[in-house]
């Protein structure tokens, strides 16, 4: 199958641990197999630095807790067939959002303030602006496929993908749960 | 095997599902329904505590009628028609658990019965994979004043399992509820931390009938917690054997 | 007390006010009390004293005459007059302690005070039928004789001498007579079914708690004619056997608390309440209850709870209170309008009493006109009746010269009827064909300076603050349906918000485990019917909604609905 023919894969690390991309990377020796059905063509294990064109399926790992999450959002979904969110963070926001109770400005104090008595002070430079909220993907854009888990187990990543490479659509809660 | 045992007390015959059923007139529709291994999703409920009705999974159809019934709650009747799982009553179950979900503070990954919840399980059991309403994310408190437990408001879902026990089995009467509608929480005593109560026996009955991570033991880390629920059809078989 | 007695006293009730020449009438119910009128009362008593004419007039405080808005309202009653002609009537508005003078002198000279005159020709009083109001704004509520005057406790005694059970439930059945708290239950059904079941107790309950926001009639008829309520509540008693009854009324109606009290001890006093009453072999005593606030527990089954002394929540029926009701006896509960009516039905017959209103819906409703109308107030009109008459005639249109744009009946549980359906009569049926429900008579009109998203989430806020928590639909429900209706109103919401609230409209309606919950979605199920575009006006789309840039999006930017 030469490059143009395989289906364009591509994964996103928003606001999580990166959890979810080692159980991937813990699929072992089927990656080789998936290196050879599918082109790799944006991900943080690989080195691209602009999300591409007729991306057809998009593993979405972390909650939106930024603005700049929401923009790569909205850029990834109109460039990707079937966007998936990839773990409880993704699918629920999970712990990012364990601050959502207080308020981002008391959370911001209490770590940048209240517990830095060298250089008390808020960063606002080269960092993108945080919401108030974090929420899961799919508040901001349509998501077709979750996989809850904290994280996904390998097993279940690799029966996901294989399916939806099939043309399947996966039963996803016959595999896995929220916190699994 | 027939679920209904020899007794004096009328049968009634109908149907759950298009199966054949019969159960003793006092039963209500989810004990029969589990007497003949026909599942209904339930949280409130829990045999051995009076039912409340309050939780709404437990939603069946009456074939004729338009209303839904609570099964927990509804007698069975002769020659009715049950249906536990129209697509209608699959939508409504699931809607209901993405509520519970999106109202407290739900983080199945840092929770001490993560693997061991009702209503982890529950969720996947009906198919819920993401929550469609926002998440309201109060901020709720935790009370680790008891020496031997402590109670995470944030996992809560107001099912009053433990204030029935409490109430019911123990008649301890140490938990109950305050506030109304959404600002609703369970409490000890008069609202006061529950190490300092004067009716807790400490019998531990509460944290067992948790369903989630709400209840629990100190010193148990993530996913430690499982809850031992045996001992209630045992003290309520023992009490009625007493009471005859 | 016998039956002489009781005709005694209106007798001598009679010819005491035939001595007199005036009656003052001042009415003392809460919306004009709240405009002063206890002190107009005292300014006319003092002027009346220093006129030296108290043998010829009484100044009476009464109940309430209707027009709220123009109050403190002064009715005087010429008792006695020259040549035979018919007593007549001048009713004063918006009465001030400083115009008590001029009003005596008016007294003296027989001339009218013009500028404070109200006609009384106006539709607002020529249009309604006062059946149960009948007495309300003319006899003085904190005197059982004024009561006794105008054929008061003569229903007592024709059920209890006259009359077996059987036949005051006959005559309440054939006088169609439905609940007016709202849900319409047929009443002689009702207090048949009670009176069937065997038991050694039964109770009785007078449902007082009347919440709905812009609703005061189940107040005014406390306060205005306690007696007539209590007289109700003893024929249904006897009725359907019950020996013990209830008024379950909310605390923050202090002043119809009050007169509910005085009331209870007077026909104690009496012997219309107590052992064997009227001489008949049948006891029955009435106790006060306070709710503590809390809107659900006018719901049967959590005023129940509350009366029983527990957490005021509601618990799934069956078993209906008739069977189960309080402390696990049959009980027998309707609403204070309800109960208002049966004296008239036991006095003058069922069939008379059906003679008015609709095929199904028999007899008058009260109504609480409040919100966007002219004459706020409470009115009485036959069933049927329109809701463009009520609007527009007794009701004398919309102020300030603006548009109408609907009216909301039955409250947080009802729905809104827009300008098209003005012409349809009001009765049970009608308005639940069109989506609202007769509820237990507020009626809020609203002009087209109102948002309806800003109506249904007033009500929305409202069914969420007062929901008791227990069951998950109403509790999260409400909630989540709150949040969504102001992501509206402030014009943030989306295509899938939409989407969440209609499913949550269908699933609050159909889960919850009592009234409160599975009809807290009606304003906006309604709203959303008659009023979409306002709704479809506020979306917008989600990279809007999100506050960043528009992208070059291919695919819909929305959540799959399942």
């Amino acid at each position: 199958m030469s490059a143009q023919d395989k289906p364009r894969f591509a994964t996103l690390w928003l606001d999580g641990c990166s959890g979810c991309h080692m159980s991937f990377l813990d699929m072992d020796e089927w990656l080789l197999d998936l290196a050879g059905q599918v082109e790799v063509v944006y991900s943080p294990l690989v080195d691209a630095k602009e999300f591409p064109d007729n991306v057809d399926i998009t593993l979405i790992e972390g909650a939106v807790a930024s603005r700049e999450d929401i923009e790569k959002l909205l850029k990834i979904r109109a460039r990707t067939k079937t966007l998936i969110a990839f773990g409880d963070c993704a699918v629920t926001a999970n712990v990012p959002s364990m601050r959502n109770p207080f308020g981002l400005e008391a959370v911001m104090k209490q770590v940048y303030l209240d517990s830095n008595a060298i250089q008390p002070q808020v960063p606002t430079v080269t960092v993108p602006e945080l919401l108030d909220r974090v929420v899961p993907v799919h508040r901001i854009v349509k998501v077709d496929v979750y996989i809850p888990g904290c994280p996904p187990s390998a097993a279940t990543i690799k029966s996901v993908v294989s399916e939806l490479l099939a043309g399947k659509k996966p039963d996803v809660m016959a595999l896995t749960r929220f916190g699994a | 095997m027939s679920p209904v045992p020899i007794t004096a007390e009328p049968v009634k015959t109908f149907k759950i599902d298009g199966q054949d059923v019969s159960a003793r007139e006092t039963e209500s529709i989810l004990q029969a329904a589990r007497a003949h291994n026909i599942d209904i999703p339930t949280l409130c409920h829990l045999e051995g505590l009076s039912s409340t009705g309050a939780c709404r999974l437990c939603m069946v159809e009456i074939k004729g009628s338009n209303k839904l019934l609570p099964a927990c709650v509804t007698r069975v009747q002769e020659g009715i028609e049950v249906v536990t799982n129209s697509e209608r009553l699959v939508k409504y179950r699931r809607m209901i658990m993405e509520l519970i979900f999106s109202e407290r503070n739900h983080v199945c990954a840092v929770c001490v019965v993560n693997g061991h919840c009702e209503l982890q399980s529950t969720a996947q059991k009906l198919g819920m994979d993401h929550v469609r309403y926002p998440y309201l994310n109060p901020q709720l408190d935790v009370d680790a004043s008891h020496e031997r437990f402590a109670i995470d408001h944030n996992r809560c879902i107001l099912c009053t399992r433990c204030v029935r026990v409490c109430d019911e089995i123990e008649t301890a009467h140490t938990w109950d509820v305050m506030g109304r509608g959404i600002g609703s929480k369970v409490i000890t005593d008069f609202n006061q931390p529950w190490g300092e109560s004067e009716t807790c026996t400490r019998c531990g009955k509460c944290v067992n009938v948790c369903p989630t991570g709400a209840l629990f033991e100190k010193g148990k880390s993530v996913a430690e917690m499982a809850k031992q629920r045996q001992f209630l059809p045992y003290l309520v078989s023992r009490r009625e054997a007493m009471i005859e | 007390m016998t039956a002489e007695e009781l005709l005694a006293i209106a007798e001598s009730e009679r010819q005491a006010k035939q001595q007199l020449k005036y009656c003052v009438h001042v009415c003392s119910s809460t919306g004009c009390a709240s405009s002063n009128s206890e002190a107009v009362a005292a300014a006319l008593q003092q002027h009346v004293k220093e006129a030296g004419l108290q043998q010829a007039v009484q100044v009476n405080m009464v109940g309430c005459m209707g027009l709220c808005a123009l109050g403190p309202l002064v009715e005087i009653e010429q008792v006695q007059v020259q040549g035979g002609a018919p007593p007549t009537t001048v009713l004063y508005q918006s009465v001030t302690p400083a115009d008590a003078p001029e009003i005596v002198s008016g007294l003296v000279s027989g001339q009218a005070v013009q500028r404070l005159r109200l006609e009384t020709d106006d539709p607002f009083f020529t249009r309604q039928t006062k059946v149960v109001l009948a007495q309300a704004g003319r006899i003085d509520p904190e005197r059982l004789e004024d009561y006794v005057a105008d054929r008061g406790y003569q229903a007592v005694f024709k059920a209890l001498t006259d009359m077996t059970p059987a036949e005051v439930i006959e005559e309440v059945t054939k006088s169609g007579l439905r609940g007016r708290g709202g849900g319409g239950y047929p009443t002689g059904l009702k207090w048949n079914t009670v009176a069937k079941v065997q038991s050694d107790q039964k109770y009785l309950i007078c449902n007082a708690d009347e919440g709905d926001p812009g609703a005061f009639m189940d107040r005014s008829i406390l306060e205005s004619n306690p007696h007539l309520v209590i007289e109700g509540m003893i024929i249904g008693a006897y009725a359907v056997g019950a020996s013990k009854g209830y008024v379950y009324v909310r605390a923050e109606y202090p002043l119809a608390v009050k007169r509910m009290k005085q009331a209870i001890r007077q026909a104690e006093r009496a012997g219309f309440l107590g052992q064997n009453i009227c001489g008949a072999d049948f006891s029955f005593n009435v106790e006060i209850r306070l709710g503590a606030g809390a809107f659900v527990c006018g719901e049967e089954t959590a005023l129940m709870a509350s009366i029983e002394g527990r957490r005021g929540t509601p618990r799934p029926r069956p078993p209906y209170p008739a069977a189960s009701g309080l402390w696990g006896k049959p009980t027998l509960i309707n609403n204070v309008e309800t109960f208002a009516n049966v004296p008239g039905i036991i006095l003058d017959g069922g069939e008379a009493y059906a003679r008015v209103g609709t095929e199904k819906s028999k007899g008058t409703k009260i109504f609480a006109l409040t919100g966007k109308i002219n004459h706020t107030g409470l009115i009485e009109v036959p069933m049927g009746v329109t809701l463009r008459e009520i609007i527009y005639e007794i009701g004398g249109g919309i102020p300030d010269g603006r548009k109408f744009k609907a009216v909301q009946t039955g409250g947080p549980s009802g729905g809104c009827i827009p300008e098209q359906f003005l012409d349809t009569p009001v009765d049970y049926e009608s308005l639940s064909a069109l989506g609202s429900i007769m509820g237990s008579g507020g009626m809020i009109v609203i002009d087209d300076s109102s948002s309806m998203i800003d109506v249904a989430k007033y009500f929305m806020e409202f069914s969420k603050e007062e929901s008791c928590g227990k069951c998950v639909p109403c509790r999260v429900g409400t909630a989540q349906m709150y949040d969504l209706l102001c992501k509206f109103s402030a014009g943030q919401a989306t295509e899938f918000d939409l989407r969440l609230l209609e499913d949550l409209c269908d699933l609050v309606k159909n889960t919850s485990l009592c009234g409160l919950g599975q009809t807290a979605p009606n304003p906006v199920i309604s709203t959303l019917k008659y009023f979409r575009d306002e709704y479809l006006a506020k979306i917008k789309k989600p990279e809007e909604a999100f506050g960043v840039a528009s992208t070059q999006a291919e695919h819909p930017i929305e959540e799959a609905s399942q």
